[in-house]
């Protein structure tokens, strides 16, 4: 291990014929953010109608304590926020992805319809097949949904290559088209499928448990596992397709691998939970501004994004006497955050 | 009067300019005739389909000669105000669609893709949870909702050097109209009373207003139809960018703070009625500007004729694609409407108007 002097502060990690150059303030945010996820999920963790110390929480997550206490932490309550910080994760990576694809900030899965596409997809499995949400199909058609949205808003903003703004306006469309789409198909729905479909809909971690956690994570653990097989060469691509070819990139292929990986990612999530927006666009653009990366790094997207639902999560459920749905607390965080970074840019230029 | 001494100043090119604005007067005059039979047509069936099927035979005589059968009271008390109500937020929503796009000078406006619609909704939605309970009581936070966006979503779009960008204003509208959606979504699930009453009307649908609903709003619309007329002149000159209208002579101040007021009258008075229909103000004016070209003094009357009847002829196909339960016309709107967006994006000359 040695640490470099030239430029920012690097770690360079070696073994044997492969080395790893990795940014020290880049570790130090995303050990910092992982760790405050991991206080905030133990905050999530001893709320609720039967408040626990954080020793009671700890105790009954190693096994310390029997009875009651375990079954409320680990049965109950464990899987919700087990769920908020690996989607949260997988929400911050899977917007990373976009963004550093597009080079555009604004180009994050949710804005660009690729959400909406899942979220259709995965409400055709639910009307159509009968399925319940979490389930494979609902999985496998929010992974349908949104790769056909991926491919349709490419397809229609490619026009001799892909300009940043013209590719979110099209998203816009493609998922106002969509949305549309989802809400004749909750129309045609039979009243108790409906009812279901909508609970889902609204992008909510309250009805998730371990059968709607498990399948979900298994497609988000491979998916990350597929990112870091390509992470090399996403950061390279960040400096343009020809010099990611000179640097030995297979462009397209990694392109197509990434972009499955990041629809995988986003699907899954939609599948489990339902539509959670904005934590995608927010996430990569806090990670950069706090780790300030020239591009965007996929690791503290995904650190950010987890603490980023877990907190939201812990809002909608205690901040206002009823629950909300988490999707709306992300939404109103999100949807602002996003405002802020359009008067923001704006001034930079000007 | 610049144009025309410029043209008086080369006389070949006279007759060529001459005979090609004869041209351009039939085409508007026929393209006139076309949309308003097409009008006609589109409130007729709007009259005759539902899900009670009746014959235009029984229509006429439900018009012409009451006498109080079901097919009278579907006619006189539900399917006429449904239809009126559409035709009036229809001619609110073109004609405001048409005023954003002239002022902004932004293709892609529209009061439903700028957020004025979930502005005014969020107000209502505040009201309705203090009190309001009819259209009437709708009104002045739908108004409210509709000037606070419409002012902030401006500044936001043309906050910077470069003066209002198109894209950045689309972006700044969909995001603030997603937060706006997403308290007012909130707001809907925290209090069940405010969830009840704004149930239906949230979905942006025709369906139940009657003319209590209806009439009390015609006065406003009415109003901002007149504003929007008179601006027509200085919005043209405004189109040649802020300097040139100056130098033209036109009072920008002057024409803005008129067009917003505008803008807040109809766009609050369409949300009122129908809740929030998005696409509907982005179709039309395009729609108008391909037979009339770039004068605004046309564009606005043509919207007038061509919204309604885009509004009307989407309500019609809600009630048949699920017959005989309905789509929401909003929905309808959108489906229709978002490829437009996308094909207006796709153009070359996308940001020109």
């Amino acid at each position: 291990m040695t640490l470099s002097t030239l430029g920012p502060r690097t770690l360079v990690l070696r073994s044997g014929r492969r080395s790893v150059r990795v940014r020290v303030r880049t570790v130090v945010v995303s050990v910092v953010v992982t760790v405050a996820t991991a206080l905030v999920a133990v905050l999530a963790l001893s709320l609720g109608d039967l408040p626990l110390t954080p020793a009671q929480v700890l105790g009954a997550l190693l096994g310390v304590d029997g009875g009651f206490t375990a079954t409320v932490v680990r049965e109950w309550r464990l899987p919700r926020v087990l769920a908020a910080v690996l989607f949260g994760a997988a929400l911050g990576a899977s917007g990373a992805v976009f963004q550093s694809l597009t080079r555009n900030p604004l180009a994050s899965p949710d804005v660009i319809g690729l959400s909406a596409g899942s979220y259709a997809g995965g409400l055709g499995a639910i009307i159509l097949l009968g399925a319940g949400a979490g389930s494979v199909p609902v999985s496998a058609g929010a992974i349908v949904g949104g790769l056909a949205a991926a491919a349709l808003v490419y397809a229609l903003s490619y026009r001799s290559g892909i300009q940043g703004f013209r590719l979110i306006v099209i998203g816009i469309g493609v998922s106002a088209m969509l949305q549309a789409l989802s809400t004749y198909l909750l129309l045609r729905a039979k009243l108790e499928v409906a009812m279901v479909a909508a609970v889902w809909g609204a992008g909510s971690l309250s009805a998730v448990g371990w059968a709607q956690f498990l399948p979900a994570a298994v497609v988000v653990v491979l998916a990350f596992g597929a990112l870091g097989t390509l992470s090399g060469s996403l950061s390279r691509m960040e400096l343009g397709d020809d010099a990611a070819r000179a640097l030995g990139v297979r462009v397209e292929g990694a392109r197509l691998g990434l972009v499955v990986s990041a629809v995988a990612l986003t699907a899954a999530v939609t599948a489990a939970a339902g539509p959670i927006a904005f934590v995608a666009l927010a996430a990569p653009q806090i990670a950069h501004r706090l780790t300030r990366t020239a591009g965007i790094a996929i690791v503290p997207s995904a650190a950010v994004g987890a603490l980023v639902l877990v907190t939201a999560d812990i809002v909608a459920q205690h901040a206002l006497p009823t629950a909300l749905p988490v999707g709306l607390v992300t939404v109103v965080i999100g949807g602002a955050y996003l405002v802020w970074l359009l008067i923001h840019e704006t001034r930079r230029r000007a | 009067m610049i144009v025309r001494s410029a043209v008086a100043s080369r006389p070949p090119a006279r007759r060529d300019r001459s005979s090609s604005i004869s041209v351009a007067r039939r085409r508007r005059a026929v393209g006139l005739v076309v949309a308003l039979t097409a009008l006609a047509v589109v409130s007729v069936l709007s009259i005759a389909v539902g899900s009670n099927a009746l014959t235009p035979g029984e229509v006429w005589r439900a018009l012409t000669a009451p006498d109080g059968t079901v097919v009278d009271r579907v006619v006189l008390d539900l399917r006429m105000p449904r239809t009126v109500a559409a035709l009036v937020a229809g001619v609110a929503l073109g004609l405001a669609g048409a005023l954003i796009q002239a002022f902004t000078r932004n293709p892609l406006g529209d009061p439903g893709i700028l957020g004025v619609d979930a502005g005014a909704a969020l107000f209502v939605a505040i009201g309705v949870a203090l009190g309001a309970v009819t259209a009437l009581q709708f009104l002045p936070w739908a108004f409210g909702g509709a000037l606070a966006v419409t002012v902030g979503v401006s500044v936001i779009g043309a906050a910077g050097r470069s003066g209002p960008d198109p894209v950045r204003l689309t972006l700044a509208g969909v995001a603030v109209g997603a937060v706006l959606m997403g308290i007012t979504s909130a707001m809907m699930l925290l209090s069940p009373l405010t969830f009840a009453r704004m149930r239906g009307w949230n979905a942006g649908s025709f369906v139940e207003r009657g003319w209590d609903v209806v009439l009390p709003v015609v006065p406003f619309v009415v109003a901002g139809a007149i504003v929007a007329l008179s601006c027509t002149r200085s919005l043209n000159a405004l189109g040649l960018g802020d300097d040139l209208a100056a130098a033209l002579g036109a009072r920008l101040t002057r024409t803005r703070v008129l067009s917003v007021v505008a803008i807040t009258l109809l766009a609050g008075s369409a949300t009122a009625i129908a809740g929030p229909i998005a696409f509907v103000g982005l179709m039309a004016p395009h729609v108008a500007r391909w037979i009339v070209g770039p004068d605004q003094r046309w564009i606005v009357p043509y919207t007038m004729v061509i919204a309604p009847t885009v509004l009307l002829l989407a309500d019609v196909l809600g009630r048949i694609v699920l017959w005989p339960s309905e789509v929401p016309v909003g929905i309808v709107t959108a489906f229709v409407g978002a490829p437009v967006l996308i094909l207006l994006v796709r153009r070359a000359k996308a940001s020109s108007l």
